[in-house]
């Protein structure tokens, strides 16, 4: 079974260009998991104890407003990270995702792999060399949603 | 430079503020260049340039797809079949589809970017065989803002383009991408060595798509965009379309990132 996550770990592109030993090391904290269109993967406020690798279908990132319909800000699809509160204290999710179609995805014990990363530096630089990027990302993209580039000038 | 008087053969509504325009063609047709434009004139009101997003195969149709935001535009707009305007045109330097032969083809629209960048799409359609891989990119503001949708969904049904469309922000009821189009370009498909990318919208839009272009490994020289600005004279005299050492009318409006890239950057141009 480890066996089998060490190779989806290895195939998925977050991981692309690590090393054996690391892929091993990671993929202790690893499970195949699975989502129906329309079941949330999690809820905003629930623990962020596990984030999600997609590797199929696509996730919808909501955000609920009090007395307006909920509103998606993002959809994540295959190769993408969904989750990224798991990082910071009090590690608990700002906002709900869900599946839009049938997801099949990593599911990465957060808790484990913080454990790792405190444990093993140089797991904890690879680990932020690859969620930096997709923080940066996602900053720039806000940005551009933010200026609402395609509204009606003046 | 004197207008031609034109009669408008039908119109229609595309968004909540937008509407296409059919313009009779004159007498020896109206060919044009994907990615060029025409100056029209609402009579007693102005003049303003205007992108021409037909198919250049066919002669017999001119059409402009106007968003009515100013007086010209509101103008041009709320024109009726018979109607008439004034036509001056084409002008400007298009898309380079020829340029692109053998090569992948990126295409990236933002907004009403979709229309000056259909005639290439138009184009690369009709020869599909010559060029490698078609990726279009299409981002609006929300679901109800997509130009030109029933057209998009029916290239997305194609085997040999890939169509992805995103939205700014959407309800529940929307099942397609979110998030701002430069995001979609990391997913996309195509060989960045051997890539030419037409890329038109908001200014700042086509700078981050420019960038995440050239994450992805193609090069400035590839990436050509299309600029915007307040045209006149429409043939590079009286210098109101002017962008650092170029006039956007004559020079462009289509120019590589490589000329232009640096420009878009400075707040003083």
């Amino acid at each position: 079974m480890i066996e089998g996550m060490e190779r989806i770990v290895r195939e998925h592109r977050f991981f692309a260009g690590l090393d054996e030993e690391t892929i091993r090391f990671i993929a202790g904290c690893t499970k195949n998991v699975r989502f129906d269109a329309g079941q949330y993967l999690f809820r905003a406020g629930e623990p962020a104890d596990e984030f999600y690798l997609i590797r199929h279908g696509r996730v919808a990132l909501e955000l609920a407003i009090p007395g307006k319909a909920v509103m998606t800000f993002q959809t994540a699809g295959e190769g993408d990270v969904v989750g990224v509160s798991w990082l910071v204290p009090p590690y608990r999710w700002l906002h709900d995702a869900r599946a839009v179609d049938l997801v099949r995805a990593i599911g990465v014990d957060a808790a484990c792999l913080r454990r790792k990363c405190d444990s093993d530096r140089s797991v904890g630089y690879e680990m932020m060399q690859r969620f930096v990027p997709v923080l940066v990302d996602r900053l720039q993209a806000t940005r551009l949603q933010m200026l609402d580039i395609y509204g009606t000038p003046g | 430079m004197v207008p031609v008087a034109r009669r408008v053969v039908r119109t229609r509504r595309e968004l909540s503020d937008v509407w296409t325009v059919e313009i009779e063609p004159g007498a020896d047709g109206c060919a044009f260049s994907p990615g060029q434009f025409n100056m029209l004139y609402a009579f007693g009101v102005g003049e303003a340039a205007i992108s021409i997003c037909g198919d250049p195969a066919k002669a017999d149709r001119l059409l402009h797809t106007i968003r009515s935001v100013g007086k010209v535009s509101a103008a041009l707009a709320r024109l009726k079949a018979g109607e008439m305007l004034g036509v001056r045109g084409p002008f400007g330097k298009g898309w380079p589809v020829e340029a692109a032969l053998g090569a992948d083809v990126v295409v990236i629209a933002g907004g009403l970017g979709l229309a000056p960048l259909r005639p290439a799409l138009y184009s690369l359609f009709a020869e599909r065989e010559r060029y490698g891989r078609i990726v279009l990119l299409c981002g609006a503001r929300s679901p109800d803002d997509i130009l030109f949708r029933a057209e998009l969904e029916h290239w997305r049904t194609r085997l040999d383009i890939g169509v992805e469309v995103t939205v700014d922000h959407a309800g529940r009821d929307w099942r397609g991408n979110v998030g701002v189009v430069t995001t979609l370009i990391s997913r996309a498909a195509f060989d960045p060595a051997h890539t030419v990318a037409f890329v038109c919208g908001p200014e700042v839009m086509m700078r981050f798509a420019a960038i995440e272009l050239q994450k992805r490994g193609v090069a400035g020289e590839a990436i050509h965009i299309s600029m915007e600005r307040n045209m006149k004279c429409a043939i590079g005299h009286c210098g109101h379309c002017q962008f650092g050492g170029d006039f956007v009318c004559k020079d462009g409006p289509v120019a590589t990132y490589a000329r232009l890239g640096r420009r878009l950057a400075m707040r003083e141009l």
